[in-house]
């Protein structure tokens, strides 16, 4: 599942463009992730700040 | 806010203010919908702009200029700066904006057009009638809300949700979304006047790092880096701030902001039934310089004009959309994005030494006759080694 640390994001919305998914979305100052997430991992790589983590659960 | 408008703008920024203010113009009913509280806030942006393309389309107000450029430079890879000085020393040839006060006075101006504007409002999910889009659900201030429209301009930006709820595919590839950050330094010693360019895998692979000068001693100082070389331990902030730490080790950071700059192509279409998409939202930013504030105006501007066309003849189809389409990618702006990107294509492909070898060149290059194929010829001239690389740009430009 991906993690979002709100302590860090910008809600700047590059994570968004780059969801082949759509299941990100910003609204306002506060992003969110829809069920239809695959933890493809590639917001977290492209975050300018590293907000974004794909936790592997056991 | 009324059930139904002629046409519901969705977006606050440049384009979708130049959309609004040009249908409101046109004696259409307008509805512009912004999600954040406050329009122009927070920035998302180098906020640099040609002089002569902000004439295109208002004064340069003192109220939203932060400073005027006269020249810029580029700094290769190995540390030479390269100055590109205007024509006649002292000849304006751009400005960095203060886009807090400029996005504000744009949607301002749309406003006094007769567009009804509502903020901290957004669209979550497109009305349809059988194929076309019709309007929008949106929030407004938590509250739902149903608006009706003839068009729908969706000028959502960089993060843009709605042409994808309509069906568009907007993902940017990995590897054409710059990853960015930028800091409002003060207390730092610059060139007031001056735009500086650093390039380099060491400094913004496959991207660059700016310096955008706000005022005697601040500057917005940022950097964009591609997706791809984006990761832990070495992403845009991690770039911009062992930059800073180098240059401007006693400069304050008064604002810092990041974002997501998109240099792929344009989307294959920017129109639907009932729908036409303008801005960064289109993916009309410059692919090499990643400045999307005129593309955007022009972008909204045009999507109203075709819109209000289509909305006299009443037929608001796909097709009778087309010519918005068609018109920006005939224009120079839509040359100038195409030409741009393989230029830039051509660009992200070249080492660090390959990329010291053509802005050395560049620089005994005389600048006054600068069209981009002369340029291309003027290098190899210079720089024989550079021939093949060169060769195919030349020919993709072509």
């Amino acid at each position: 599942m991906l993690n979002i640390h709100r302590d860090i994001c910008g809600y700047c919305g590059c994570c968004v463009s780059v969801c082949p998914e759509g299941a990100l979305e910003l609204i306002d100052a506060y992003l969110t992730v829809e069920p239809a997430c695959t933890s493809c991992g590639i917001c977290a790589k492209v975050c300018p700040l590293g907000a974004l983590e794909v936790v592997h659960e056991k | 806010m009324k059930n139904k408008y002629d046409v519901l703008v969705i977006g606050g920024g440049p384009a979708g203010a130049l959309a609004a203010k040009t249908a409101a113009e046109k004696g259409l009913s307008v509805c512009l919908v912004e999600k954040r509280p406050a329009i122009g806030a927070p920035v998302r942006c180098a906020e640099g702009i040609g002089r002569e393309a902000l004439a295109e389309f208002t004064d340069p107000d003192p109220r939203f200029i932060s400073a005027e450029m006269t020249g810029a430079a580029i700094v290769a890879p190995d540390g030479f700066t390269m100055r590109l000085e205007s024509a006649m020393a002292g000849n304006k040839v751009g400005y960095i904006l203060d886009r807090k006060v400029f996005d504000r006075e744009l949607v301002w101006r749309a406003a006094d057009a007769g567009a009804d504007v509502f903020v901290k409002t957004r669209a979550t999910a497109p009305i349809r009638d059988g194929k076309k889009i019709a309007g929008a659900h949106l929030e407004f201030c938590g509250e739902k809300r149903t608006v009706k429209a003839d068009v729908v301009i969706a000028a959502d930006g960089v993060e843009s949700k709605f042409s994808k709820w309509c069906g568009i595919d907007t993902t940017v590839p990995v590897r054409e979304i710059m990853s960015s950050a930028q800091y409002v330094l003060t207390d730092i010693d610059i060139d007031p006047q001056a735009t500086i360019f650093y390039l380099g895998n060491e400094v913004a692979p496959e991207g660059y790092l700016w310096i955008f000068p706000k005022g005697k001693r601040a500057a917005n100082v940022g950097v964009g880096i591609s997706g791809r070389k984006s990761g832990k331990g070495h992403r845009a902030k991690d770039y911009l701030d062992r930059f800073v730490k180098r240059q401007f080790p006693d400069g304050k950071a008064i604002e810092c902001i990041v974002g997501g700059v998109s240099v792929c192509e344009p989307l294959q279409e920017t129109v639907a039934d009932g729908l036409l998409i303008a801005g960064d939202a289109a993916r009309v930013v410059d692919p090499l310089t990643g400045g999307g504030i005129y593309n955007g105006m022009f972008t909204g501007r045009l999507a109203a004009e075709v819109a209000a066309k289509c909305i006299g003849n009443g037929n608001c189809s796909k097709n009778a959309l087309m010519p918005y389409d068609a018109a920006w990618r005939a224009s120079k702006m839509g040359r100038t994005i195409a030409r741009n990107y393989q230029i830039k294509e051509f660009l992200i492909k070249l080492s660090d030494e390959k990329l010291n070898d053509i802005i050395h060149s560049l620089a005994k290059v005389n600048l006054k006759e600068f069209s981009t194929l002369s340029l291309i010829k003027e290098i190899t001239k210079a720089n024989p080694k550079l021939m093949l690389e060169l060769g195919a740009l030349a020919a993709s430009l072509r």
